[in-house]
């Protein structure tokens, strides 16, 4: 019972901070000065140097969906539109949901680890003195460049992993390429790639927001570090799924 | 030190403060006159860092006010005290560098945060600053590669950069060999006289405390137990100021 309370607790106090400083990145984001170098500084962190691990996850992903979906459809003599199953599900779905995993793991855990450390070392106390809101010059950035940079990122994902469909329908299956080709974009809508960059952006703006959150509010030292590196991931790859779900029901 | 009819510069009344079960300030009542150089004195762990932050608002006292310039900090929202801010500056323990900047950078944060100068102006101030500290020619040093002697007087620097009208130091000098502490007791007295700013500092050397102090204050189990001019303190008879001041290991305050 005691621990039920205390975790309910924990989730709220959770809750409100995230809440607050979603509030606060909101409230910050109109004000001078504007940081365009933080920004840019970010957006590259965040967007150019994710481009490795989130192109080769959309590449093997979109390669794995192209076999399992020939073993399946082939079953019903449905080969001949393995294209089109893995161009919608990795648009709608895959490429936004694992390249936004692997940014709460490669960018999430930078930020809660780099603010951890600056609350520990006292520089974000240092910014409050030197008349500077840490939220609006460390947060404020972050979670702009992650928000616009996910669903470039996303955008490029999308098309690697259709290739990848592409390249293992074609060379492994001996699916005619031009068929495929056109196959691929036959049912696709516009709707289902807006749908994924979007859910990409809000998924880029929780991973940051937690990230920070999390480091923002670090105590205790080093191992107070390694702990908000750890559930900046945790939670912000949690977040990402339980909104996948409530964005995928309501908005689509 | 200015006349006592003027409104001092910063009081705090009554300052409790806790962590967890821990009673670190226990009623603390100070008044600070504008131009003052006050000094702090006090064991260690006694709560000197936790009362200078709360001077700043880094930490909100549990009961008990503190203003500064007749503003009760605690009426502030989070968007004014920002700016409030501008009117201190503080030199942490530890430095607090920023550990992403170079040294100049760090200088040169609050000068361009404040939008008031251009870019040959922040350069100069900085080589002012750093002129000032002893420093000059570790511009483009990171935090990472100074001493921590070194990394104090940056932080030191970069606390005056602005010139501010309030002036926190702690333990700017500890660790310092004794002519670089009589150097920045110097740059201390300076800026005292120059802009008349209001000075609090911490330290642990007691020469340097009666070479800057106006006023001396000793901080004992979340209480100031006694304040007063450097010649007052050291007419003083309280046991626990004695063996302070005298630096034995025997007395009331080793119980
Ligand atoms: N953020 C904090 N959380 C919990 N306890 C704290 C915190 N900051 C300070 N304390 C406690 O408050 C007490 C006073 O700490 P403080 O840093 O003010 O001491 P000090 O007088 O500056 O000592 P020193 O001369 O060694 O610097 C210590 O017992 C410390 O454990
Ligand atoms: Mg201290």
């Amino acid at each position: 019972m005691a621990t039920l309370i205390r975790l309910a607790e924990s989730f709220f106090t959770e809750m409100g901070r995230f809440a607050m400083m979603l509030w606060r990145v909101l409230m910050w984001t109109p004000r001078p000065p504007y940081d365009w170098r933080q920004l840019f500084q970010q957006m590259q962190r965040v967007g150019v140097q994710s481009i490795p691990v989130v192109a080769l996850t959309a590449l093997f992903t979109g390669m794995v969906m192209a076999l399992q979906s020939y073993r399946v459809l082939v079953r019903f003599s449905a080969e001949g539109y393995v294209g089109s199953l893995v161009g919608v599900s990795m648009v709608r779905e895959l490429a936004c949901v694992l390249g936004a995993l692997m940014v709460a793991g490669r960018c999430g855990s930078a930020m809660g680890a780099e603010l951890g450390t600056m609350r520990v070392t006292e520089q974000i106390d240092a910014l409050e003195v030197l008349a500077t809101d840490p939220i609006h010059y460390l947060v404020v950035p972050r979670v702009w460049a992650t928000a616009l940079m996910l669903p470039l990122l996303i955008a490029m994902a999308d098309a690697v992993g259709i290739y990848g469909g592409y390249v293992v329908a074609v060379l492994m299956m001996g699916a005619n390429p031009v068929t495929y080709a056109s196959n691929s974009f036959q049912f696709m809508e516009l709707n289902d790639l807006t749908s994924g960059l979007i859910k990409a952006a809000v998924f880029g703006l929780l991973i940051a927001v937690i990230g920070c959150q999390k480091g923002f509010y670090t105590r205790g030292g080093a191992a107070g570090v390694g702990r908000s590196t750890t559930q900046a991931v945790v939670l912000g790859s949690i977040a990402v799924l339980i909104a996948d779900f409530f964005l995928t029901k309501v908005l689509f | 030190m200015s006349s006592s009819t003027a409104p001092p510069k910063i009081r705090l009344r009554e300052i409790r403060k806790a962590f967890a079960s821990k009673v670190v300030l226990d009623g603390v009542d100070l008044a600070i006159e504008e131009g003052e150089s006050l000094v702090i004195i006090g064991g260690s762990g006694t709560g000197k860092s936790v009362l200078l932050k709360h001077i700043i608002g880094l930490m909100k006292p549990d009961r008990g006010t503190v203003t500064v310039d007749g503003t009760d900090l605690s009426t502030l929202g989070y968007r004014e005290i920002t700016g409030f801010r501008r009117r201190f500056g503080m030199a942490f323990q530890e430095g607090a560098l920023f550990d992403s900047m170079t040294v100049a950078q760090n200088i040169a944060f609050p000068l361009e945060r404040a939008r008031r100068f251009d870019r040959s102006a922040v350069r100069k101030r900085v080589d002012e600053c750093l002129g000032l500290v002893r420093l000059d020619g570790a511009e483009e040093k990171m935090p990472s590669e100074l001493s921590g002697g070194m990394r104090r007087r940056v932080g030191f620097a970069r606390a005056i950069a602005l010139k501010p009208a309030i002036l926190l130091f702690d333990e700017p000098t500890s660790g310092l060999d004794p002519v670089m502490t009589a150097l920045l007791d110097e740059v201390i007295l300076d800026l005292q006289r120059t802009l008349e700013s209001t000075t609090v500092t911490i330290t642990h050397d007691m020469t340097s405390a009666f070479r800057i102090a106006d006023r001396i204050a000793m901080l004992h189990r979340g209480k100031i137990i006694a304040i007063g001019t450097p010649k007052e303190l050291k007419a003083d008879t309280d046991p626990r100021l004695l063996q302070f001041l005298e630096g034995r290991a025997e007395g009331p305050l080793s119980e």
